[in-house]
């Protein structure tokens, strides 16, 4: 039961507002759209305060109160812009100026960066203060994300997503005063606990935080000809890239994108919803081996996250034997496009290179993280792109986006169930092998339980039990790896006491709101941007023919042609992996 | 015979006893304070006692706090029946022993080696020793120079935790606070904020669990106030903190001082042992209901974590950096719960408040600020010194007839108040009346209570750099205001001392420091600029002065 909350009333420049109690300044103000100039506050997140621009004025009371943070009282009547206001926040604007490097022009947040923004619309043509930006060497020892520390403005966003929200704790602030920065503490990101989710770089307002950009390998690629370049594109993507393109988040541009990438000069166009059909057959076969045969420790988590699957080796080695031994969806793809594809086409695999267009950065990391990513004797996939780099790839290219027609993906890595392409958000993966399991187990082709509303939605982790061939199956998702523990703590205590355990099935995506929230997507995440595109990939599933990945036509014909049965000896060669402890220090 | 459990019913026959101990009735006080002890004192104690020792005399050699007379290290006075009382400085070991055999066995005082200031310490006689002395007032500092810290029964037999007492068993909560409220104490650690409306305020707070904190912190450049108090009368400030505890319903204390005062925490840890061990502290507080224990915790060297939500936040264990406020830490503070943080010095005025009442407390002092204020005074005077006034009494009163006017030839030109939150106070304005009004008046601060004095040889372009340097290196670096502004500024004095500055540059100045006030976190923010602003208010011919005038880029033609 909620409380109604108590109503507070307010004016704020002249005009009257009235919110619940407990409301700030800033978002009551935004109520009647007036809009308060900032640079640390992010939506996701608690106010730091840091920066100072959101002072207000307060009739009555003589300090000017930060918005972000100050609560709205009763009969508050607030001035948000007056002279002295203005000039104030115009005068820190020019001291964060003047501690951040005059990069605009070679910077990967350049035209899509707060700070920017805000010194072009307070119109600073000027500055009386000298440049004090520091020498501090780039860390881009992930080679997942980059961090440029000169570029940070010390708002905190990104030490506050890495240790509140992802429980990482790897980003902290070194030094104090005009020396603080962001860091890994007295080690390189690469030898800290960092899981390369890229939170960090979604919400760092400037381009401190950046994806490590390897559009040019793919230019290189694209441009041999002795090479037979594939691409494929991750389920999130398709919902979130148009935001580069003016589009609404949420906006399904599949079809733009088989365009875009065919105009690019890809040799084939695939869709990563492929792979994640053929994970789910691996995955639904995996979890009914445990649940009804016995065959393995239960719950059964998914693993196609490589930063929870990062985290997990890093902090909670104990609970490999729970890891699905199945690979994520592109890596699926890219080890069947280097085999079976390229058997199908009479390609060299040597000679095939896979490119895979993903909302993530982990993936860059993932690419590499063991031999069995290269389990066809090749690298799975060459070179993983975000969903940023990709559009900025396109525009490279004088790709006139919006206009172009809606094409299809190539055979025979690229039809998709709707299964499939739920994988992008939060509770996509265990809704899709839901739907797998309980045919399997049910027996009644066509007839299972299509939606499972259980697994929908943004809270932090959802809980609940179904029914499937009259068993009840208790299932678990957590997104956002702050919220991983509390389910994690459930089953070790159950472990622990030997009592009955709390899941069956669990499953796990790094960063909040699953794939649909990714550190590799267009910036400006907020919790109204991820149910926007999580909205975008519901409808694609609910408008498509096939909505389970068993029924994937193409889906079908791998297996007949090429591995048998889910859960085969070749599908466990190409299609699954082994996980080992990874000791880094502990938080 | 070891002390029993203190109780309601035998405080006062215990602090009869402790009183009534034979011990020598003469007695040779040295000052065992960090300062003392760096000029040597201990070795003048040591010889001392050998020399007491080896001739039998019936001489008490007593290590004490700080007399104050910090300008005269290593120092004793000499207090024994038949003859004047005398303090004596500047000492060695040989100078010592003959203080010894001329004034304290031989009854005629070495009038050579006595310094100033006998006046201002209360004679032992004086039971709580609270009172005029001189020019000064002694309440914070009553016990200050004249009992031994580490003697609990030195405490008691000057009337110690019958504050206490008095609020568990005669007042109770609420009526602790009233008096609390009615004497009108205000925070000493610079803010002067309410002491009583912030002890409410926690009171009234919901939570389960509360906490006092007292702030150890201190860290004004030539301030030692708290210091001074925690390493001379340690239970001073414990049984402020134990009434502040029982009137807001705190079970738990925490003492903040920074691991640079190993002194002060050696002093504050055998304190709470020592009055844990008498049933001052524990589960049940004199044998009442009242619960309460008490903890030391280390800061860790950030001038920053004085500031309240910062400290909390080293408490916890993280990095000490200010929240905003609100939540206050009386509604959220330590963990989440209600928290009371107190300065050293405010808590240090408790127990005279609650053995006395508010209304007395409410009779000293001038206007809104009531009481004492401890100062430590440094700089170009003859007498640098920790001094205790009454509030309302003038500048020149504690710059000229305590602190013996200039130590140089050249008259002195202005004091500093507040630290580098605070400004300069040129002698024109000698006659004002220290309070927290007048001093803010002046564009200054009253602070924690460093004052330092400055003679015609000091320049303001230096004195104001001297304070932005100081918090360019204590910014805690999380907001931009702060962060960037202090730098840009130091950046802009060091413009004006070498020569190079424009006249615009002094706007500049202006427009930074007012964005710092404007936009900045916390207080320490909001204030840096203020040396830079009053130093420019007053002195701004100094600043021109050095400015590169359009004559000399002419010259250089």
């Amino acid at each position: 039961m909620t409380a109604i909350a108590t109503m507070i009333r307010g004016t704020i420049d002249g005009i009257a507002v009235e919110v619940p109690e407990g409301t700030t300044i800033l978002d009551a103000a935004k109520s009647v759209q007036i809009g308060i100039p900032l640079l640390c506050k992010h939506p996701d997140l608690d106010p730091t305060a840091a920066c100072g621009l959101c002072i207000v004025r307060v009739k009555g009371q003589g300090k000017l109160p930060r918005a972000c943070c100050t609560p709205l009282e009763e009969g508050m009547d607030i001035l948000t812009h007056d002279p002295e206001i203005v000039s104030v926040r115009r005068t820190v604007v020019e001291m964060i100026l003047s501690k951040h490097p005059n990069e605009c022009l070679t910077c990967g947040r350049n035209g899509d960066c707060e700070l920017q923004t805000l010194a072009a619309d307070f119109g600073i043509r000027w500055s009386s203060l000298p440049s004090i930006v520091p020498e501090i060497p780039l860390d881009a020892s992930t080679a997942t994300i980059v961090l440029d520390p000169r570029k940070c403005i010390t708002c905190g966003r990104c030490v506050q997503v890495c240790q509140e929200r992802q429980n990482v704790h790897a980003l902290c602030f070194l030094n104090r005063g005009v020396e603080v920065q962001i860091a890994a503490a007295g080690v390189s990101l690469g030898e800290s606990p960092c899981v390369a989710c890229g939170q960090c770089a979604a919400h760092c307002p400037t381009g401190a935080i950046v994806e490590f950009d390897e559009t040019q390998k793919v230019w290189d690629m694209i441009e041999d000809p002795e090479l037979h370049v594939v691409v494929q594109i991750a389920p999130a993507v398709r919902v979130a890239i148009g935001e580069a393109f003016g589009y609404a988040p949420g906006t399904n541009l599949t079809g733009k994108l088989y365009a875009a990438l065919r105009r690019m000069k890809f040799d084939a166009v695939f869709d990563t919803n492929f792979g994640a059909d053929v994970t789910i057959l691996e995955e639904a076969s995996e979890f009914i081996h445990r649940f009804a045969d016995g065959g393995g420790e239960l719950p059964l988590i998914t693993s196609c996250c490589p930063a929870w699957v990062d985290f997990m080796e890093k902090f909670h080695p104990d609970m490999i034997g729970h890891f699905s031994t199945c690979k994520s969806p592109h890596q699926i793809l890219g080890v069947l496009a280097k085999t079976y594809y390229a058997q199908k086409r009479g390609l060299d695999p040597a000679k095939v290179r896979v490119v895979s267009i993903m909302p993530c950065t982990a993936k860059k990391y993932e690419i590499h993280r063991s031999k069995h990513m290269s389990s066809s004797g090749y690298q799975d996939v060459d070179v993983c792109l975000t969903t940023r780099e990709l559009a900025r790839m396109i525009k490279q290219a004088g790709i006139l986006f919006r206009g172009l027609p809606e094409e299809t993906a190539d055979p025979v890595l690229g039809a998709y169930s709707g299964a499939g392409t739920i994988f992008g958000t939060t509770g996509g993966v265990m809704e899709a092998a839901l739907r797998t399991a309980c045919e399997t187990l049910e027996g009644k082709p066509g007839m299972g339980r299509i939606q499972y509303e259980v697994t929908r939605g943004l809270q932090g982790v959802k809980e609940g039990e179904v029914t499937i061939a009259g068993k009840t199956v208790r299932v678990a998702v957590a997104h956002g790896l702050g919220n991983v523990e509390t389910v994690l703590e459930r089953i070790k205590e159950a472990k622990e006491k030997g009592e009955e355990l709390p899941y069956h099935f669990v499953e796990v995506m790094a960063c909040p709101g699953g794939c649909v929230g990714g550190g590799g997507q267009p910036y400006g995440i907020t919790d109204e941007v991820r149910a926007m595109r999580a909205r975008g990939l519901y409808s694609d599933d609910e408008r498509a023919v096939v909505r389970r990945s068993h029924e994937n036509p193409e889906v079908k014909a791998l297996y007949a042609e090429f591995l048998g049965k889910p859960g085969s000896e070749r599908a466990h060669h190409y299609l699954h992996t082994e996980y080992e402890p990874r000791l880094t220090y502990t938080r | 015979m070891p002390l029993p459990t203190l109780t309601r019913d035998n405080l006062a026959t215990v602090e009869a006893e402790a009183r009534a101990t034979p011990r020598p009735k003469d007695c040779i006080r040295v000052c065992v304070s960090t300062c003392c002890l760096a000029a040597g004192a201990d070795r003048i104690h040591k010889r001392l006692v050998e020399e007491v020792r080896t001739r039998n005399l019936d001489i008490e050699i007593r290590k004490t706090g700080c007399a104050g007379m910090c300008h005269a290290e290593p120092l004793v006075q000499v207090d024994v029946a038949g003859t004047d009382r005398a303090v004596y400085g500047h000492l060695d070991e040989e100078k010592a022993v003959r203080i010894l055999d001329e004034h304290a066995v031989g009854k005629t005082p070495v009038r050579k080696w006595a310094i100033d200031g006998i006046e201002h310490l209360p004679a032992a006689d004086t039971l709580e020793g609270i009172g005029p002395a001189g020019h000064q007032y002694r309440l914070v500092l009553r016990h200050c120079g004249i009992i031994d810290p580490t003697n609990i029964e030195d405490y008691l037999a000057r009337g110690g935790y019958s504050g206490l007492r008095r609020a568990i068993f005669e007042l109770g909560p609420e009526a602790t606070l009233e008096e609390i409220k009615a004497s009108g104490l205000r925070g000493r650690g610079g803010a002067g904020f309410p002491t009583g409306t912030k002890w409410e305020l926690t009171r009234k707070a919901p939570g389960a669990q509360k906490y006092i904190i007292c702030n150890g912190d201190e860290g004004d450049p030539g301030a030692y106030m708290d210091r001074t108090v925690l390493e001379s009368d340690p239970h001073a400030v414990i049984e402020g903190m134990l009434i502040g505890a029982f009137a807001m319903g705190c079970s738990q204390g925490y003492f903040y001082i920074r691991a640079e005062y190993p002194l002060a925490v050696d002093r504050i840890e055998a304190g709470i042992k020592a009055a844990r061990r008498v049933g001052l502290i524990g589960k049940s507080v004199m044998g009442s209901e009242f619960a309460c224990d008490m903890e030391v915790r280390l800061g860790a060297g950030a001038f920053v974590c004085g500031e309240e939500t910062a400290l909390i936040a080293s408490v916890e264990g993280h990095r000490g950096t200010p929240s905003p406020r609100p939540p206050y830490p009386s509604q959220k503070g330590l963990w989440g719960m209600p928290t009371c943080i107190n300065n050293v010095e405010t808590l240090a005025n408790i127990a005279p408040i609650v053995t006395r009442g508010g209304a007395w407390y409410a009779g000293l002092g001038s206007g809104r600020s009531k009481g004492t204020k401890v100062f430590a005074l440094t700089g170009k005077l003859k007498n640098p010194g920790l001094v205790e006034i009454e509030m309302g009494t003038t500048i020149r009163a504690v710059v000229m007839d305590i602190g013996g006017g200039s130590a140089t030839a050249s008259p002195i030109k202005a004091i500093q108040t507040g630290g580098p939150s605070g400004g300069v106070i040129p002698a024109k304005f000698f006659d004002t009346p220290i309070t927290y009004e007048s001093l803010a008046e002046l564009g200054s601060i009253m602070g924690s209570g460093g004052l330092i004095v400055m003679d015609g040889t000091d320049n303001m372009v230096e004195v104001a750099k001297f304070f932005m340097d100081f918090s360019v290196d204590e910014s805690c670096g999380k907001c931009a205001p702060c962060r960037i502004g202090c730098k840009q500024l130091m950046l802009l004095l060091e413009k004006v001392s070498e020569g190079r500055a424009e006249p615009g540059d002094l706007d500049t100045m202006r427009q930074l420091a007012n964005a710092m006030r404007r936009a900045s976190l916390c207080g320490l923010g909001q204030t840096a600029a203020n040396p830079v602003l009053s130093t420019l208010r007053y002195y701004p011919e100094e600043y021109q002065a050095l400015l590169r005038t359009p004559a000399t880029a002419g010259a250089s033609q």
